[in-house]
């Protein structure tokens, strides 16, 4: 099999499927009858023209890239947490009970709370299907779709019955004190005047930055994370080498997990200021897209969840000024799930033999040699 | 709770364990086949949309001598299929993640259903409630009390089959009176059993998911033994999604299907992968759907069962079957792998 340089597979694979997505999705809106270009421009301009509407997208991102780092980090173990969803649901439990039960003096300690509480609840949303794929071989996919819907009934049961205000209608719990309240992206640098007016944007963006930073140190910088990867590449070769790969397995998921949380911070703390039912919307599986588009790498994630922020604010504007619904995003995350996840090699294929031609036309033919095959 | 309750309770049982039961075999002949279906819920929603855009287009816009419903079963299988085919090309053709795939798909489905609906009809996403020539009728099997004997009685008729005999209650509020699509679905058991366990192609098939390179090694092919599998498993699915939209409701809603591919993928688990017990499973799956419905808390005495529990009662008990703790759940050994032939 021809192989392709390492950049090639790094950049022009997602690219590629990118533009296949991009592509397909301008097909849709044309059968839909409205105009692609129309859309993507009202888009750009809802979306990255005004400081409000970089408020938005960089809002989502934050989500994303922790959904998206979750992701990853599980697919560095080769294991696919579907169960982002859940997880952030439940981290949001966390964050709630946090900022409701202590009393904060000031909203930076309230933050390192919150950002333990919200790790700690998901990571341990994500440890029973990690632990049944250790022991028990019970598979992690499976099992972690099961916990999606557990959680939803968990959340509705805590919200309906535990956390509504007494006389309150709807399934929500009260809002957080005063100083829970996290600076948003105005507090910061509009300085009283109207950068980022009304956006959800906040702190939350630069500990998501700061993940990132953390989960690349972790994979590629400590043992355990070159642990993880060893697991990823072959089961067996790890047990030989004497590490467990119970613990790893566990280990992995554990912080999966409460990466998937920690996106918690930002919707339940950082926007609504109390736990509302659905307050993930999806994030946790858009981060399978953000890891799969990202290839795993935290750069690539970010990245992705910045594309992926920029489609979700842009979707809304076109759902606000168009006939086009949002679920136009949710068509363009299958498509990307799609080619850069399941229909990889669709894209790959043609791409290698390309490389493989040029690689020949540049250097001289070996040798004719005995074949050894 | 009184007789005619219960009655009740199971005919509600029988109806929503339908769409259950359709999509559970449809995951049953593709995991036999070595190929992990995730996608089950994005094929029935896709289904249930197709079919009830088409069966109301027909209806508004009749041909002579095509019942619009059945135009509508028919799109809605062929959207399913083509979803299956997707699932094919990706997983078999570019031996891609099966996994992702089945993801990719539902998000596909549950995008695209409200995307064309909302350009087609403008009703927020959904399609209009459908007429009663676009709908699945109940069937009054022989014998049995229907609403031709209520107008009759000129009573309702309810209360009719309330005061006849026992055996004759059963016969006519739990037997009779359902749609086509639900005779069908509970034949579709036996039918599946005997494809699997009785025919040539059954054996292949469970081969091909167990060790395919035995079956490449006799000379049959893998790649069309998978593809068959998920064609039946489409129009499987695609009957799901068309009971859904046009037997158990009137019409599309957005994300209709509400998890239900996922439930019968547990249920398909529970029933560790052999059809007799994917109907058990099933069954026992539309029963808990049908209290959820029926009772919102239910009373126990000492203590209260939420409404919440009740729903994730079948994921609990995946979970808990998956664990091994009530005998093991082993899935079909190649199940997930790509076949690579060997050179």
């Amino acid at each position: 099999m021809d192989r392709m340089p390492a950049w090639a597979d790094a950049v022009l694979v997602p690219l590629f499927s990118i533009v296949l997505a991009a592509i397909l999705s301008a097909l849709v809106i044309l059968a839909i009858g409205e105009n692609p270009v129309e859309a993507f421009s009202l888009m750009v301009d809802g979306a990255l023209m005004r400081s409000a509407g970089w408020g938005y997208t960089l809002y989502y991102t934050t989500n994303f890239i922790f959904t998206g780092l979750a992701v990853a980090v599980a697919f560095h173990a080769k294991m696919f947490n579907i169960g982002g969803e859940g997880q952030a649901a439940i981290g949001g439990l966390g964050v709630a009970l946090i900022c409701l039960f202590i009393p904060w003096p000031h909203w930076s300690l309230a933050l390192i709370g919150a950002t333990l509480g919200a790790a700690a609840f998901g990571a341990a949303w994500a440890f029973i299907p990690a632990y049944l794929q250790a022991k028990r071989g019970s598979h992690i996919v499976i099992t972690t779709i099961m916990f999606n819907f557990i959680a939803a009934a968990v959340l509705n049961y805590v919200l309906v019955n535990l956390l509504r205000p007494a006389g309150a209608m709807d399934p929500a719990t009260e809002i957080f004190p005063q100083a829970t309240h996290l600076p948003s992206f105005q507090d910061m640098f509009a300085g009283g005047g109207s950068l980022f007016r009304g956006a959800p944007a906040n702190i939350t963006f630069f500990v998501a930055v700061l993940a990132c930073v953390a989960v690349w140190l972790l994979i590629w910088r400590t043992r355990l994370g070159y642990e993880i990867r060893a697991f990823g590449h072959s089961e067996t070769a790890t047990r030989y080498a004497g590490i467990s790969t119970v613990r790893i397995t566990v280990v992995a998921m554990l912080i999966s997990g409460g990466l998937a949380g920690l996106m918690a911070i930002n919707t339940t703390m950082g926007e609504a200021e109390r736990l509302v039912m659905n307050a993930t919307e999806g994030a946790g599986f858009i981060g399978i897209a953000v890891a799969l588009m990202g290839r795993s790498h935290p750069f690539g994630v970010f990245l992705a969840a910045l594309l992926f922020g920029f489609l979700y604010q842009g979707g809304a504007e076109l759902a606000l000024w168009t006939d086009i619904p949002r679920e136009l995003i949710t068509v363009i995350q299958a498509l990307v799930i799609l080619f850069t996840g399941a229909l990889d090699n669709m894209v790959r294929m043609p791409l290698e033999s390309v490389f493989g031609t040029l690689r020949r036309r540049r250097s001289p033919k070996p040798a004719p040699t005995t074949p050894s095959e | 709770m009184d007789f005619a309750t219960i009655l009740q309770v199971l005919d509600s049982t029988v109806r929503l364990a339908t769409p259950l039961l359709l999509a559970c075999l449809a995951g049953l002949f593709s995991e036999r086949s070595g190929v992990i279906d995730i996608g089950l819920e994005g094929k029935m929603l896709i289904a249930a949309f197709a079919s009830a855009a088409f069966a109301y287009y027909f209806s508004q816009n009749p041909v002579a001598g095509i019942g619009p419903i059945w135009m509508g079963l028919l799109m809605g299988v062929l959207a399913s299929l083509a979803f299956s085919g997707l699932h094919g090309l990706a997983s078999i053709t570019f031996r891609g993640n099966q996994l992702i795939s089945g993801v990719a798909l539902n998000f596909l489905a549950s995008g695209l259903s409200v995307l064309v609906a909302q350009s087609w009809f403008h009703e927020g996403g959904r399609t209009p409630s459908l007429p009663d020539e676009g709908r699945f009728d109940g069937i009054v099997l022989p014998g049995a009390l229907g609403p031709a004997d209520a107008e009759a009685a000129g009573r309702p008729l309810s209360e009719l089959i309330a005061q006849a005999n026992p055996i004759q209650q059963i016969y006519s509020e739990l037997i009779s009176g359902h749609s086509i699509l639900v005779y069908v679905a509970f034949l579709m058991v036996p039918a599946t059993w005997w494809v699997l366990f009785r025919t040539r192609f059954g054996l292949r098939l469970r081969a091909v998911g167990e060790a395919p390179e035995a079956v490449d090694t006799a000379g049959v092919s893998v790649t069309a033994l998978r593809y068959g599998a998920l064609v039946i498993a489409g129009v499987l699915c695609g009957l799901a999604g068309a009971y859904l939209a046009t037997g158990l409701q009137a019409g599309f809603v957005r994300e209709m299907t509400a998890g239900r591919g996922y439930i019968a993928l547990a249920a398909l688990i529970f029933a560790k992968w052999r059809p007799w017990y994917a109907l058990m499973a099933c069954l026992l799956f539309g029963f808990l759907q049908a209290i959820a419905l029926r009772y919102q808390n239910i009373d126990l005495g000492a203590f209260t069962v939420p409404v919440q529990f009740m729903d994730a009662l079948p994921y609990i008990l995946t979970v808990v079957i998956l664990a091994g703790f009530v005998g093991k759940a082993i899935p079909p050994r190649a199940g997930g792998d790509p076949y690579v032939k060997e050179r």
